[in-house]
């Protein structure tokens, strides 16, 4: 074409116009920190396997679950979900059911035999871990990844700690238990049942380079009772350990649970179950200073168990005790009234919590003990060199979740310590908090429930209360998930760049910003639905 | 064919016989005849394919043009006086991104007072507007010039005006020699657009142009149209060629060899003049004529080469420029600059006020005698004009001239108007 | 409704891709291969909701034609920021003529295409563009026009609110209260005056032409569906578009969207489409709020929110918001999954 001068122009010319000078802010892509991710005590990227699972592919997403818990059957059961907590999805409609999935993503895992990946290469070191908890398991396991030898020594008949002398089987079915366990030893992990380690430096010279405590806190405390012979005054861990037996516990019909606890809770529930017309729980204190978590105590009140809040028990008779109402001082700290009630009871059960057994360490030089807990450092070495601990003997939150974070704490610690290193954690980012995303982008999409089992069964037999989702369940879960802080191909960036100075790289390889049009206006980081943008002020 | 018609229609008809693809129209007298031949002939399918487009404006008509031109097909749009005005920002627009539109523009007067008679002052209002502008001595030139204009248009990438006089011409019924189909094929190649809007070879038209380069935009457009003047003499001669008759070109001269008075003018008033001349030369006046056919690019050169051996030179307009006298006369002179020799502007026939041969013989006979004003208004009636002057400087406010002017006249019932 | 909407919860229908969708049912503006019919270089301000708007639109339409699309634009921010000699940012075949004749221009193209059987085979289309006063004023005649023969155009308007190329001064689209340069914030009643302007969607189905539609860069499918269905029709279309201008409204760069967003979801500005006069769907408020959030982040509302808050005319405001909920059925509803 034979164009006129000036007036006709040939087409995009204005390429040449490099815009990008106009700026005086720049976007910048970055990943924030998740506020679930954030809140899970066992290090997951949750938002990072989430992403896997949205998209169907559960093994992938089972993969990058168990770069940080070898155990998503369990957590998926077990874990109390603070991740639910932080997740910003409550700001929009209702948290991600995250636990749901986990489970979904754990029991497929085991329908499926999927497997972990290949560990790396052995460095012939070994390392001893003492108690097969949560935390002895995932610092096993995670030191195995590693590439060194984890064995355990195990003083009980079974492996699991807690989880299968404590938690009772309605919420964690003991197939479950076995199989995440049985994985860990296909990968590698040696486990020694009915090993108890006595004097730890001793049995660290059988050949081992270092080691891992991970003994729990199985001594239940006791408070004074006056009681008479007669009367049966038991404790929960004792009552709970028992469960695993031949011989299920005698409680009787009428059982007292003295505590506010979840092993309070669990104690009544299993004494519902095992046949007690009535279980009692016992508490000094007001329902929401109780320890025990909310959704535990609704549905030990579903199942029939009844609460005395504001008590304390003063003595133990024959066939009942005797209860001094309590009430609050301005402090919230219960007082005695002098007021007291008798209530019939065919035995009382104490659940008080427990102290760590710290016994094997009485020789080892350099430790520090206060408030019965083993003191570490930031990567879980006790003051003994090579001596590291986690679990509930280290810590004052004594779950099954912190316990697997303090295994993988400690399992990298361990493996910097023996290269002669000290473990230096990456920095976290800064956290995805809802005002930091857009959160107009995501559509209304309410939780979705679990099923639960029905309230006959719930009270007679020992079957699992929850539920797990199905799989079109546990999609549309997954996807509820908004990916906090980290991008997840929306392609909104792309799309509103008024200058197209967004460039898209293709499937999972995310977007880069073209500076030499970019004129820093802004829109594309205030439309990231997710908040993985950040606009920084140029220099000049 | 020799024909006897009516102008419009007999320009309707070549234009037909150009193979316009888009028409636009627009009613407004005088030019309304010639649209709505065109209309029928597209309606009843004898001028096919072609879209008639009934606009809802004369700005509307130019613009469609435009887009349709743009898009590559040859467009035509006719209109007159008002309607002009009324497209005007469209009008310079076409020209400023050199799209071969030809329009007809049948002469008529601007308002107000509106007047829906004769005169040039539309077509002159755009003479800046880069079109090139051709004025028509009679309704057989009208429709050669349509032909021609097509031509000229999509060779230069420019557009066409072709004006012919209101009522005079368009409303006239005339014998024509109208030219066959195969004529103008053969004379008119197919509309090849030296830029077009196609998808396949996408480029931006109409880019805004600032101070770096609008200068030579200017220019490049002024040397465009003075391109014309080479072509439109070859174009006229192919012209001849083809249809066996002179048309078009620059200028026509009639007795001028040895012309001591040479009258300039434009438009059907040439003939008047032509027979005024033939008499008054039966008395021995040494008089001739010089009819502008071309009026934008104005051919200096033809013009001064026309005039320079005459003594006297009185151009006889039908426009006007308020406050300075006569615009071809300005145009006139500019070609006969540093010539030594009596130049004088008469303005004649506005608003459609007959130019007789009478005043005609008149007015030469004075300008024989170097008696006229350089500034003439032909047949004014002074009477008039002078009790509207005393009026208006007695009192300030003394209401539309007009409408006292037709009260004196003895014209009353001024207020229904 | 003028889309279906996708039921990923992760990214709702709200984003302009998803990972999660097959490719087909993405949007236009996610494909890495989208035209650009826009490019980058162009002029306009940061931020500038117009440029982005006709990105939206004129992508979509070439989508909807195979790339087959010519455009005329009026004279205006679009225009002057997109072709200032020597470079332009258009990569169709693009035309600018005036200011108030580009639905009549657009007839023209149209009119050629037809005449040369391209407007059949190859479907080659025309569109027309122009801003709010290129539309609602000095283009009206030409725009009517073109309904009303109802010439194969779809003609865009991208709306926002005032003659802003020219330094912003009030059209007849410049919304009451809002100061321009010419409808300042002083004087008895500061700002543009109530019960003046006119809303021309609601004029273009008083034509009956086939489809009219109004849509926002905040709710980029819906706009695009909207494109879409625009070219399923021969006749004339009109697409108003809400853009908001940093500059015009004294909002920040950023909040362009955000500003669309909110012009929705307060009522203030009506999303629909209609089919030969008749309202089809409107998309509905999903968050209600009030007038208030919208105002207040705009410079051009300021006086409204000075020392002592103009309570009676964002009350006014309120009113025409909760008018165009009612009018055109706009309440929330319960989003579905
Ligand atoms: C009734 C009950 C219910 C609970 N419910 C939940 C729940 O729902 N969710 C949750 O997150 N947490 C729950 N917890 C808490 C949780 O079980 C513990 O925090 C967690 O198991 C602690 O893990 P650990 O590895 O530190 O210790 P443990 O699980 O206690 O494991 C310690 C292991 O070390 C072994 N061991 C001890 N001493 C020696 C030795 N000297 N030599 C060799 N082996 C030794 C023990 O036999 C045991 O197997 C519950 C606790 C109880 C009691
Ligand atoms: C006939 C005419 N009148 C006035 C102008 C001056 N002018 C150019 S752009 C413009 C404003 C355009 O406003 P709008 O159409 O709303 O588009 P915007 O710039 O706001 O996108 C004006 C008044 C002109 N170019 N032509
Ligand atoms: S806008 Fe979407 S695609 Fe862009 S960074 Fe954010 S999440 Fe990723
Ligand atoms: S939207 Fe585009 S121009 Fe604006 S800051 Fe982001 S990349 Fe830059
Ligand atoms: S003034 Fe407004 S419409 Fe014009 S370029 Fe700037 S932001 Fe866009
Ligand atoms: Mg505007």
């Amino acid at each position: 074409m034979d164009k006129p001068f000036a007036i006709t122009l040939d087409p995009g010319s204005s390429l040449a116009n490099r815009t990008g000078s106009w700026r005086t802010f720049r976007p910048e892509y970055l990943d924030r920190l998740p506020p679930c991710n954030a809140a899970c005590p066992a290090g997951e990227n949750i938002q990072g396997w989430l992403f896997h699972a949205e998209s169907g592919d559960y093994e992938k997403a089972w993969q990058s679950l168990v770069e940080n818990n070898p155990l998503p059957a369990i957590m998926g059961r077990v874990c109390y979900h603070p991740c639910e907590g932080g997740c910003n999805r409550q700001h929009v409609d209702s948290a991600v059911g995250i636990n749901s999935v986990e489970r979904f993503l754990g029991d497929e895992a085991r329908k499926q035999g999927w497997k972990f990946a290949p560990p790396a290469a052995s460095t012939g070191k070994r390392v001893l871990v003492v108690g097969s908890g949560p935390a002895g398991l995932s610092a096993a396991y995670h030191l195995t990844r590693l590439g060194h030898q984890a064995v355990i020594y195990e003083a009980a008949p079974l492996a699991g700690g807690m989880m299968r002398f404590g938690i009772p089987k309605y919420r964690l079915p003991r197939e479950v238990l076995d199989a995440e366990i049985k994985r860990l030893t296909d990968f590698g992990v040696e486990l020694h049942l009915q090993t108890k380690v006595a004097d730890v430096l001793q049995a660290m010279k059988d050949g081992f380079d270092a080691v891992f405590l991970g003994v729990g806190a199985h001594i239940a405390k006791r408070a004074y009772i006056p009681a008479g012979d007669a009367n049966k005054v038991l404790d929960a861990v004792a009552v709970l350990r028992g469960m695993e037996g031949h011989d299920a516990p005698m409680l009787g019909r009428k059982v007292v649970v003295y505590g506010g606890g979840n092993t309070a809770i669990d104690v009544a529930r299993t004494a519902r179950r095992l046949g007690a017309e009535e279980a009692i729980i016992v508490y000094r204190r007001t329902r929401d200073k109780m320890p025990a978590h909310d959704f535990e105590v609704e549905e030990a009140l579903q199942e029939g168990i009844s609460i005395k809040w504001l008590s304390t028990i003063k003595e133990a008779g024959e066939s009942d005790i005797m209860v001094e109402k309590m009430a609050l001082d301005d402090k919230g700290f219960p007082q005695p009234t002098g007021e007291f009630e008798r209530i019939e009871a065919d035995s009382v059960v104490l659940a008080l919590g427990q102290d760590a057994d710290l016994s094997l360490l009485e020789n080892v030089p350099g430790l520090v003990v206060e408030g019965g807990l083993i003191q570490v450092d930031a990567g879980m070495m006790t003051g003994h060199p090579g001596v590291f601990a986690g679990g509930d003997m280290a810590g004052s939150e004594r779950t099954v979740t912190v316990a697997v974070g303090h295994g993988k704490k400690a399992a990298r610690a361990i493996d910097a310590w023996l290269r002669g290193e000290v473990y230096a954690p990456p920095p976290k980012p800064e956290i995805a908090t809802i005002e930091r995303m857009n959160s107009w982008y995501y559509s209304d999409a309410p939780k979705t429930m679990r099923p639960v089992l029905d309230i006959i069964r719930r009270q007679s037999t020992f079957e699992e209360v929850l539920g797990g989702l199905d799989e079109s369940n546990a999609l549309f879960e997954a996807r509820r998930c908004m990916s906090c802080g980290n991008c997840f191909e929306c392609d909104n960036c792309y799309g509103v760049c008024p200058d197209n100075a967004v460039i898209k790289l293709g499937p999972g390889k995310r977007f880069r910003f073209n500076y030499d049009y970019c004129k820093g206006c802004g829109i594309c980081a205030a439309e990231c639905p997710c908040g993985a943008i950040r606009m920084v002020a140029e220099e000049n | 064919m020799l024909k006897q018609t009516e102008g419009s229609r007999a320009v309707a008809e070549a234009v037909a016989m150009c193979r316009p693809e888009v028409i636009c129209a627009y009613p407004i007298s005088p030019q309304t005849h010639i649209v709505e031949a065109l209309g029928e002939m597209v309606k009843d399918g004898t001028l096919s394919p072609c879209e008639f487009i009934n606009v809802e404006s004369e700005f509307a008509a130019m613009s469609v043009a435009i887009g349709s031109a743009a898009a590559g097909a040859r467009s035509y749009t006719a209109t007159a006086s008002q309607g002009l005005l009324f497209m005007a920002e469209a009008v310079y627009n076409a020209s400023g991104l050199g799209l071969p539109i030809v329009m007809t523009v049948a002469n008529r007067a601007i308002g107000a007072p509106i007047n829906i008679w004769n005169d040039h002052s539309d077509a002159l209002s755009q003479r800046d507007s880069g079109w090139l502008q051709l004025f028509a001595e009679t309704n057989q030139e009208a429709l050669d010039l349509h032909i021609q204009a097509f031509r000229l248009a999509e060779e230069l990438s420019l557009p066409v005006m072709v004006c012919m006089d209101g009522f005079i011409l368009t409303h006239a019924y005339e014998r024509v020699d109208m030219p066959t189909q195969a004529q103008v094929d053969a004379y008119l190649p197919k509309y090849v657009p030296r830029q077009v809007l196609d998808p396949g070879e996408p480029v931006s038209i109409g880019a805004m142009v600032g101070p770096e380069a609008f200068m030579e935009v200017r220019y490049l457009a002024h040397a465009k149209q003075m391109e014309a003047l080479e072509l439109i003499p070859s174009y006229a001669a192919e012209f001849k060629s083809v249809f066996g008759r002179d048309s078009g070109g620059l200028t026509h001269t009639y007795r001028t060899e040895d012309a001591e008075t040479i009258i300039v003018a434009m438009g059907s008033v040439l003939g008047t003049i032509k027979d005024v001349i033939d008499e008054m030369r039966e008395e021995g006046h040494k008089i001739g004529v010089l009819g502008i056919t071309l009026f934008r690019p104005f051919p200096l050169a033809r013009v001064r080469e026309s005039l320079q051996g005459a003594k006297r030179v009185v151009v006889l307009e039908k426009s006007m420029a308020v406050g300075l006298g006569g615009i071809l006369s300005t145009n006139v002179r500019m070609a006969l600059s540093g010539l030594h020799m009596h130049g004088y502007t008469v303005i004649a026939g506005l608003g459609g006020r007959a130019i007789t041969k009478k005043s005609l013989h008149g007015l030469f006979r004075q300008a024989g005698q170097d008696a006229l004003e350089p500034l003439t208004f032909l047949d004014l009636d002074w009477n008039m004009v002078n009790k509207q002057l005393e009026r208006e400087k007695a009192h300030r406010r003394s209401g539309p001239v007009a409408e006292n002017l037709l009260r004196d006249v003895g014209v009353v019932a001024a207020r229904n108007y | 409704m003028s889309f279906q909407p996708v039921k990923f919860y992760q990214t709702g229908t709200f984003t302009v891709g998803n990972r999660l969708l097959p490719p087909e049912e993405r949007s236009v503006q996610a494909s890495a291969k989208r035209f650009n019919s826009i490019n980058s270089g162009h002029r306009a301000c940061q931020g500038c909701g117009e440029a982005l708007g006709a990105r939206y639109a004129i992508d979509a339409a070439m989508e909807a034609t195979d790339g087959q699309v010519i455009a005329a634009n009026a004279t205006g921010c679009l225009e002057v920021f997109s072709t200032p000699y020597p470079e332009t940012s258009w990569q169709i075949p693009w035309i600018h003529s005036l200011f108030g004749n580009t639905a009549a221009v657009a007839t023209g193209i149209a009119a050629a295409l037809k005449v040369k059987g391209l407007s059949q085979n190859p479907k080659t289309r025309v569109v027309a563009q122009g801003g709010d006063g290129g539309t609602t004023d000095i283009g009206f005649g030409c725009l009517s026009g073109m309904f009303e023969r109802n010439d194969d155009v779809l003609y865009i308007c991208y709306d926002n609110g005032g003659y802003m190329n020219t330094g912003v001064q009030r059209s007849s689209a410049t919304p009451p209260a809002a100061r321009t340069a010419t409808t300042m914030a002083v004087g008895p009643e500061p700002g543009n005056v109530f019960g003046q302007g006119k809303f021309v969607p609601a004029i273009a189905m008083a034509h009956n032409i086939p489809y009219v539609a109004t849509a926002t860069v905040a709710d980029l499918r819906d706009l695009e569906a909207k494109v879409r269905r625009a070219m399923e029709f021969r006749g004339a279309r009109y697409i108003h578009i809400l853009v908001p201008c940093p500059l015009g409204w004294g909002t920040p760069s950023q909040d362009t969207i955000k500003m669309a967003r909110l012009a929705k979801e307060t009522g203030i500005f009506p999303v629909f489409e209609a089919e030969h006069g008749e309202i089809k769907s409107v998309l509905a408020i999903r968050r209600p709020l009030p007038v208030e959030d919208y105002l207040r982040p705009q410079k051009r509302y300021a006086h409204l929110f000075g020392k002592t808050p103009a309570l009676a005319t964002i009350a006014h405001i309120q009113e025409l918001a909760d008018r165009n909920i009612r009018k055109y059925g706009l309440q929330a509803r319960k989003e579905g999954h």
